[in-house]
């Protein structure tokens, strides 16, 4: 996993809310057995017209917000409901995105999220509909995420914390995943297998 | 002087409690040990992948099993074998097989009589059982729920973890109580109950909270209405449902293929025994529901928690409490070609699907056939009921339900996901609308530009013998 330290980019505005991830990554597209090449299927019915062609009105389309350009999603609250695919946060990163910013999102998209390098960055209500005003104000004006302070700098200069687990923070911070943590932990597992006999056996 | 031991305790502390391989701290969520992981082929190919880069095996196959069930065609099979024409679904499912034979996991393959939906099947054979902790790369893991198991839907990477460790790390979920008491007004069902929550509490009103249902008509529901309501938490956003396994739950666990035996069996009596919550046992939030102000409900929108009693009437954007609900609304009745103030009752549909985790189980089938038999689909409407494992299959074909359903103009069709996620070809075409009895109403989600109307097998019977949107309660 790439570490993530500090984001400086453009955003991207999808402002609708309870975005579920059928809508992130429609269902045909997960009959792939890779991770990669699922930018070209993110938010596909939304973005793509019946011929494949990009719709100019979709806020993914739009000029500034091209693969790569900006690697910030500012989304309506409620995030990534739904299906548990994983697949939402590989296209979304894919496609060229580090962060999402929101009001909130659904338990396992965040957790999904985390785990592959992409932050889901939660806003107070103000501070996120301050950061929509400057977006409208000014579309391609930078926003800063410091991961190690926990802040988003506006536009305007103001920072705002937003809250994330001290542990998906580290595992962020030094691009580890969680399974070498747990890997580490064999002699707690053993002991806690010693102690309770399984509740099922699948043979 | 009360000790702390003493405290009273909720169903969901005692399963956290007993599966703590590592207590969380400020810094580390805790160590917990899984009692039970379920594979598809669908969340699973990029987790085997990922073992074997790093050659790691499979620290419990054991307590792992595998099925098919997400992308497998549900058309008839040709001498005992389903074909599966599309060559990434093929290649999806050989992969499972071949990293099941790697890994050395179980598989219940298309060839074998214990197929199914996996939530279907693992219930089914007795694998679900009280107290456990239980994971799947599926968010309807939570209709495990229903026997007081702590169940969860996982990302790919977790199922990685999970098939390297046996643990994952969590942070304890909070609480949250629907007390559900009454009696239930006569085609008013389970699906009914877990869409009249929704609607109440919201799409994300559960979110990062555990879903314990409890109440009078909770108790009264037999397991596989249980498993109804629970398989649906997740659509408010819970992490998980529960209810408090008790007599119904024993007996429909008694004789199970993987259900204790012998000593083993008694001893988990005395085990499921004291799991319910402790009397005066403190939930974070409460909300209550009385049974019997319930009716069949119906969606109308564009995701599960935009629900109304079935002669209910479309509601008006322009009354939404906030303009972002507004935006919301507006957005869905659009896609659903809807009007403010419209009822639902005399809507046209072209389909109607019988099937999925939620409503896919012997009794779900039985209620759907109570309603066909003597009657007919009606012109221009396409009928698909896709029972939930193959053991369902043969139990309904036992009963010549099969039979009521073919008679009735309906396709009688073998075990799946199938037209629920839409990915094995059984799909709505740009336009059409579906009553189904699926759990997921998004855009697009039983096919690119169709529209989900979601309700209980009983609606979508008498859905499809009257052509449009009906309430059972009046057919004649």
């Amino acid at each position: 996993m790439e570490p993530f330290t500090t984001l400086t980019s453009r955003c991207v505005v999808l402002p609708a809310e309870n975005v579920d991830t059928d809508q992130i990554i429609p269902a045909r597209f997960l009959k792939t057995i890779e991770r990669r090449g699922l930018g070209a299927h993110l938010f596909a019915d939304w973005r793509l017209d019946d011929q494949g062609r990009a719709r100019p009105e979709f806020p993914l389309n739009s000029p500034h917000a091209r693969r790569g350009g900006a690697s910030i999603l500012v989304a309506g609250h409620n995030f990534g409901c739904g299906s548990s695919r994983e697949h939402a946060p590989w296209a979304l990163l894919d496609f060229g995105f580090r962060a999402i910013i929101s009001t909130g999102f659904a338990d396992i998209f965040r957790n999904n999220a985390l785990k592959n390098g992409l932050l889901p960055v939660t806003l107070l209500q103000p501070a996120h509909a301050r950061l929509l005003e400057l977006l409208a104000a000014s579309p391609v004006a930078p926003v800063t995420i410091d991961l190690d302070a926990q802040t988003v700098t506006l536009q305007d200069g103001t920072a705002h914390s937003f809250p994330v687990d001290p542990f998906a923070r580290h595992c962020l911070l030094n691009g580890v995943d969680e399974l070498g943590f747990l890997l580490g932990e064999e002699k707690a597992i053993a002991a806690y297998e010693s102690a309770h006999p399984a509740r099922v056996c699948t043979r | 002087m009360i000790k702390e031991s003493a405290s009273p305790k909720t169903l969901v502390d005692k399963i956290w409690d007993s599966h703590v391989v590592r207590a969380e701290s400020a810094s580390t969520p805790a160590v917990l040990y899984v009692d039970l992981h379920l594979v598809h082929e669908v969340t699973s190919p990029q987790a085997f992948a990922e073992l074997r880069n790093r050659r790691i095996r499979v620290r419990r196959p054991d307590l792992t099993l595998a099925t098919m069930d997400h992308s497998t065609p549900t058309t008839p099979r040709s001498s005992g074998r389903l074909q599966v024409l599309d060559p990434q679904a093929s290649a999806q499912l050989d992969q499972l097989e071949t990293n099941c034979a790697e890994f050395g996991i179980r598989l219940f393959g298309l060839d074998d009589s214990r197929q199914g939906i996996v939530h279907v099947i693992g219930p089914e054979q007795g694998l679900t059982q009280p107290g456990m902790t239980i994971v799947c790369g599926d968010s309807h893991t939570s209709t495990h729920g229903a026997f007081g198991a702590l169940a969860f839907g996982i990302g790919t990477s977790e199922v990685g973890y999970v098939l390297a460790t046996q643990t994952l790390l969590q942070r304890k979920p909070r609480n949250m109580e629907l007390r559900i008491d009454g009696v239930l007004p006569v085609g008013v069902t389970a699906k009914d109950i877990i869409l009249a929550i929704i609607a109440k509490i919201g799409i994300g009103g559960a979110t990062g909270k555990v879903l314990e249902y409890t109440g009078s008509a909770i108790r009264s529901l037999s397991m596989e209405e249980r498993m109804t309501i629970c398989n649906m938490s997740i659509e408010a956003g819970a992490r998980a449902g529960l209810i408090a396994p008790d007599n119904t739950t024993v007996e429909y666990l008694a004789g199970r293929p993987f259900a204790p035996k012998d000593a083993d069996w008694n001893a988990s009596l005395a085990r499921w025994d004291k799991l319910a919550s402790d009397e005066g046992a403190r939930y974070e939030q409460s909300v209550h529901l009385d049974a019997a102000s319930l009716a069949p409900m119906i969606t109308f929108g564009t995701n599960p928690s935009m629900a109304i009693p079935i002669d209910g009437r479309v509601p008006d954007p322009a009354a939404a409490p906030s303009s972002a609900e507004r935006t919301d609304l507006d957005k869905a009745l659009r896609y659903m070609a809807l009007e403010p103030g419209q009822p639902l009752l005399g809507r046209a549909v072209e389909v109607v699907f019988v099937g999925s985790c939620t409503n896919s189980r012997i009794s779900d089938l039985r209620q759907a056939a109570a309603v066909m038999r003597g009657r007919h689909v009606a012109p221009g409407v396409r009928m698909l009921v896709v029972p939930g494992s193959r053991k369902v299959k043969s139990q309904a074909e036992a009963e010549g339900l099969d039979r009521v359903f073919v008679e009735a103009g309906a396709e009688w069709r073998e075990a799946g996901c199938s037209m629920c996620i839409a990915m094995n070809g059984d799909q709505l075409q740009p336009g059409e609308s579906a009553v189904s009895t699926s759990n997921r109403n998004f855009e697009g989600r039983q096919g690119k530009g169709g529209r989900t109307f979601l309700a209980s097998p009983l609606t979508a019977a008498a859905t499809a013998v009257t052509g449009a949107i009906a309430d059972v309660r009046s057919l004649s």
